[in-house]
């Protein structure tokens, strides 16, 4: 009976430590869902936007010594300035190019945001400082790691307010109106540049907030990028226009890999967090091709 | 071209379905081999062969894979690396296992190993390609990153794959072909160009043939191929083998002629990444392409590095290191806003305006 209750703690431990850690997959996965809804252009670069709004964030800090409230606020300054860069030497450049294209031009996007970041702000490992709490806290034997908690909520913030952006403010409903159809958007006079260049900077504002959370984690370094490889699964388990999925595909991708790492983990060598959300989300989308609330995909000839 | 097809008549099918049909283009892929087979081994330096057109070759074998699957079939993938890797440990099994016929000891002779590889990467392929029959898009690209993590995985964590090697690195066998021994580089060079020539040849066979329409039909709107009777099963599945053969034989020759010794980190993302490149950057759905886009992003890096230097300007290792990617990310960009096609269509769209030179009208 002892080891039984000592053993659904630790259950509950890595089923938390995995959600949460899961919530800060959804963060990045939020990003890449905004940009594909708004304009259909799959965001490799997302990953390489959020080490590079991070980075730009604990430069300017160091650099000017300022509280790192006004060091954030520079950095939103930083991301809104790439989003124009992006939508006018970029994308604007391949307007009705195939989707594959335009993936491909969000890869040379991460390879310069990768090497530019490094060239101005260095490359050592920085460490984010924010006053965020680390250590764990003991809730009843279940022990919690307090950062990861201040993650999860600050993932929870962002998806209010999105939503509230979203359905409630001009601009919100201006960028729903695009991804349902950009011809009829642009036939009731919105203009498709700016609401790209909106949707950037929302995405760069989210990698921004997901780079802290990642660096007060494990230090700003060029790693960050690679972690963003980890938000794909989750993108293809939620479905890639669906906000919610995002949510609850990071959940799922997060507490899945982490009980798998744990408990199938031993039987097969370990290591096994490398490949696992790869691998769930490629079986669930066999059952429903277009992930848990991506929009039905009806083609014709 | 400074040349027509006037005057060249065509007097049966076979004749005009040939797969050069003009003369002068005959004439030229003949130059093109004579120089790759006896100019380039005769006058290049042994760091020219052994480290750019070695590479060069084998990268363009991978990329006509990624090419086939990807340019012809439509079906994006991100797992070239790992099937590279299987056919490099596959190729391994194979030339490590010897067998017995009587009091005859022997080994599997290297060129049907390095083919054997490529059937093993196959088979693998086509267990990967299965997915692709309900997923389709961007959602296949990730899914196809599952097989890249998993073949990664499998190769560092099974000893069986590297003979149980403690490092888990596996070193090749001499390159001996009935007795003769391909050492220096210039023969290993011969050697990897043998491979390439043939199976870039088939590969261009292949793409014009009924499966190669077959192919092309998937890519263009699967469901209308369906109705017209390609049967996406076979179609899909058959490129994916195909591909992947490419990609096995690419990945047995990378280990045996270009390392030598190999780790599975040789065929991790990054890999699949950069073939990717070459197929987008080099023209998708041109056999051509592949071999540009494979030596724009191999020379590429060379040049960019060699560049601060040779202008005398002193900066660390590392900053070069960052710089090169900036200005590889800006290529990229530029090349697919100037030509989205890739490359090779450049060359398509300089061959239409030459033939009408100089009086287009």
């Amino acid at each position: 009976m002892e080891t039984f209750i000592s053993d659904f703690l630790f259950f509950v431990e890595v089923l938390l430590s995995g959600l949460l850690t899961g919530s800060l997959y959804s963060l990045i996965a939020l990003g890449f869902v905004l940009i594909f809804k708004a304009s259909g252009v799959f965001n490799f670069a997302q990953g390489a936007m959020m080490l590079f709004a991070a980075l730009s964030m604990v430069g300017i800090q160091e650099m000017l010594g300022v509280h790192w409230t006004v060091a954030f606020l520079l950095a939103v300054v930083v991301m809104i300035a790439l989003a124009w860069c992006v939508e006018k030497f970029v994308l604007g450049k391949l307007v009705n190019q195939e989707p594959i294209i335009l993936f491909m031009a969000t890869i040379g996007v991460t390879f310069f945001l990768d090497g530019f970041g490094q060239t101005v702000w260095g490359s050592d490992i920085k460490v984010m400082d924010i006053g965020l709490p680390d250590g764990v806290f003991d809730v009843g034997g279940i022990f919690i790691d307090q950062l990861e908690l201040v993650a999860g909520g600050t993932a929870a913030v962002m998806v209010l307010v999105l939503a509230v952006f979203f359905n409630k403010t001009r601009i919100g409903r201006a960028l729903r109106a695009v991804a349902d159809d950009h011809q009829a958007a642009m036939s009731v006079g919105i203009s498709l540049r700016f609401i790209w260049i909106v949707v950037w900077s929302v995405a760069g504002l989210v990698g921004l907030v997901a780079g802290v959370m990642w660096g007060s984690k494990l230090g700003v370094q060029f790693s960050l990028s690679l972690i963003a490889l980890k938000a794909l699964p989750v993108l293809m388990l939620g479905g890639f226009t669906s906000i919610p999925g995002a949510i609850i595909g990071g959940l799922i991708i997060g507490s899945g890999e982490k009980l798998a790492e744990i408990y199938l983990g031993p039987f097969v060598g370990g290591a096994i967090e490398n490949w696992f959300a790869y691998m769930l989300a490629m079986v669930f989308l066999l059952f429903r091709p277009q992930g848990l609330f991506g929009e039905k995909i009806i083609e014709r000839v | 071209m400074f040349y027509r097809e006037a005057g060249q008549f065509k007097s049966s099918y076979k004749e005009d379905q040939a797969i050069f049909p003009i003369l002068q283009d005959r004439i030229g892929v003949g130059l093109i081999l004579l120089i790759a087979f006896f100019g380039i081994p005769l006058f290049a330096s042994e760091y020219v062969l052994s480290a750019v057109m070695i590479p060069f070759l084998i990268l363009s074998l991978a990329a006509i894979g990624l090419n086939i699957l990807t340019g012809y079939a439509g079906q994006i993938s991100l797992g070239t690396g790992g099937f590279m890797a299987v056919g490099a440990f596959a190729a391994y099994k194979f030339a490590t296992f010897s067998f017995m016929i009587g009091q005859y000891e022997g080994t599997v002779p290297i060129i049907i190993t390095i083919l054997l590889a490529g059937v093993m990467a196959a088979l693998v392929g086509i267990m990967f390609g299965i997915p692709s029959l309900r997923i389709k898009g961007f959602y296949l690209a990730v899914a196809t990153l599952a097989s890249q993590f998993f073949l990664e995985w499998i190769f560092i964590k099974v000893g069986w794959f590297t003979n149980y090697s403690p490092s888990g690195v596996i070193t090749a066998p001499p390159l001996e072909v009935m007795g003769y021994l391909f050492d220096t580089p210039a023969e290993k060079y011969l050697f990897t160009l043998g491979f390439v020539a043939i199976l870039a040849m088939a590969a261009k066979n292949l793409v014009r043939s009924h499966i190669g329409r077959g192919w092309m039909a998937i890519r263009d709107m699967d469901i209308a191929a369906e109705i017209i009777g390609f049967k996406p099963l076979n179609t899909k599945l058959s490129a994916f083998a195909v591909s992947s053969f490419f990609c096995g034989v690419a990945g047995a020759l990378w280990a045996f002629v270009y390392l030598g010794t190999v780790e599975p980190e040789a065929f991790n993302i990054n890999r699949s990444f950069s073939i990717l490149f070459m197929v987008i950057i080099g023209g998708m759905g041109s056999i051509l392409g592949s071999f540009i886009g494979a030596a724009f992003i191999l020379l590429l890096p060379i040049f960019l590095s060699n560049v601060p230097p040779m202008i005398g300007w002193d900066i660390g290792v590392d900053l070069v290191a960052h710089i090169e990617f900036m200005v590889f990310g800006v290529l990229i960009i530029f090349f697919l806003i100037v030509e989205p096609h890739g490359l090779a269509r450049l060359w398509t769209i300089g061959k239409e305006k030459l033939r009408s030179w100089p009086f287009p009208y």
